[in-house]
């Protein structure tokens, strides 16, 4: 094994190490403040995590949208609402502790049928992925393949993801895009 | 409050042009290097999102009036959705770039440009309307009179 695969190896297992402990650490904070930093963190990880795989155009977006955006939309929530967690039962705890073990368990016992990281012979590997990378150049002439799969080859799918972010700011406005008068009648309570 | 964070009001005042026109470079360049209208529209957003959280709701509302974002956040979606009608009145498929000029190449690219400035367009003022319409509310628990 050359020094190279082995620092990307332990690279790797900090990473993850890091994701694990800023995990843990959300569960079991009650300060939502805390909470939403941890969670920009947790994305920032994720990103660089993407950078190591060689997706830099994931890993932007992660840093972008996880650890940007969000975090600024979920300051604005608690802002709104308040900063501390109500502690939930005991009972009801444990129960969700359970399915949470329970489905985490199937999920990594479906991995297991997973063809190995990188694996030549994976289906990834074989159905269209080299027609993209031999002949994207030539038919687009756009030297990023990932921009060429994503406007070109794929246009339908991103058309329909940039609906649906149109259709989430619509959303938004529908619901709460007015300002709301400051006066509140006395029925008001359920008026938003 | 804010007014009293110096450092930060004059630091961030310097840097958001940076943002922006990494923003810039981030959709034009994503035909080369990591990136596209996704990214660039998050990150031009930000510029003018940092913009509001110094220096208040109503100062950034003033550059960006909510009937431009309006606007940005329809158009986006309708140039994307253009480029295909366009597509076809030139005798292709929906969205089949090949046709838009007389090089099925230079058709591509200037399809992907096109659909790529879309993206951004939409992003952007999805993400400046999200974080304008949370910042606007007030305190939803029950205030005494």
């Amino acid at each position: 094994m050359s020094v190279d695969v082995i620092s990307s190896d332990l690279l790797n297992v900090a990473l993850l190490v890091f994701m694990g402990i800023t995990a843990v650490a959300v569960a079991r904070l009650r300060n939502l403040f805390a909470v939403v930093m941890l969670s920009g963190i947790y994305s920032l990880l994720g990103a660089t995590l993407y950078v190591v795989l060689d997706a830099v155009d994931v890993a932007f977006t992660e840093a972008a949208v996880g650890a940007g955006i969000s975090t600024v939309l979920m300051l604005g929530t608690l802002a709104l609402t308040t900063s501390r967690e109500k502690a939930t039962p005991t009972a009801r705890a444990r129960t969700a502790m359970a399915l949470s073990v329970a489905i985490g368990a199937v999920l990594i016992y479906a991995t297991l049928d997973m063809p190995l990281f990188g694996d030549p012979s994976a289906p990834i590997n074989h159905h269209v992925v080299p027609r993209y990378l031999d002949e994207s150049l030539e038919e687009t002439g756009v030297p990023n393949v990932v921009t060429a799969v994503l406007a070109s080859y794929r246009g339908y799918d991103t058309l329909g993801e940039t609906f649906v972010i149109f259709t989430a700011a619509c959303g938004v406005l529908v619901l709460i895009g007015r300002p709301r008068r400051r006066k509140t009648d006395g029925t008001g309570a359920s008026k938003a | 409050m804010m007014h009293r964070k110096i450092i930060l009001r004059i630091v961030s005042k310097q840097l958001i042009p940076f943002i922006l026109l990494f923003a810039l470079y981030v959709q034009w360049h994503g035909d080369f290097g990591p990136g596209g209208g996704f990214q660039a529209g998050v990150i031009f957003a930000a510029g003018f999102i940092l913009y509001g959280i110094l220096f208040g709701l109503g100062t950034l509302r003033r550059v960006l009036p909510s009937w431009f974002t309006r606007l940005c956040l329809a158009s986006g979606v309708l140039i994307y959705s253009g480029v295909g009608v366009a597509a076809m009145l030139m005798g292709g498929q929906y969205l089949d770039y090949d046709v838009l000029s007389d090089d099925p190449v230079h058709g591509q690219e200037l399809g992907i440009l096109l659909v790529e400035a879309g993206v951004g367009l939409t992003v952007f003022a999805a993400m400046v309307t999200i974080f304008c319409a949370f910042a606007g509310r007030d305190r939803v628990t029950p205030r005494k009179n």
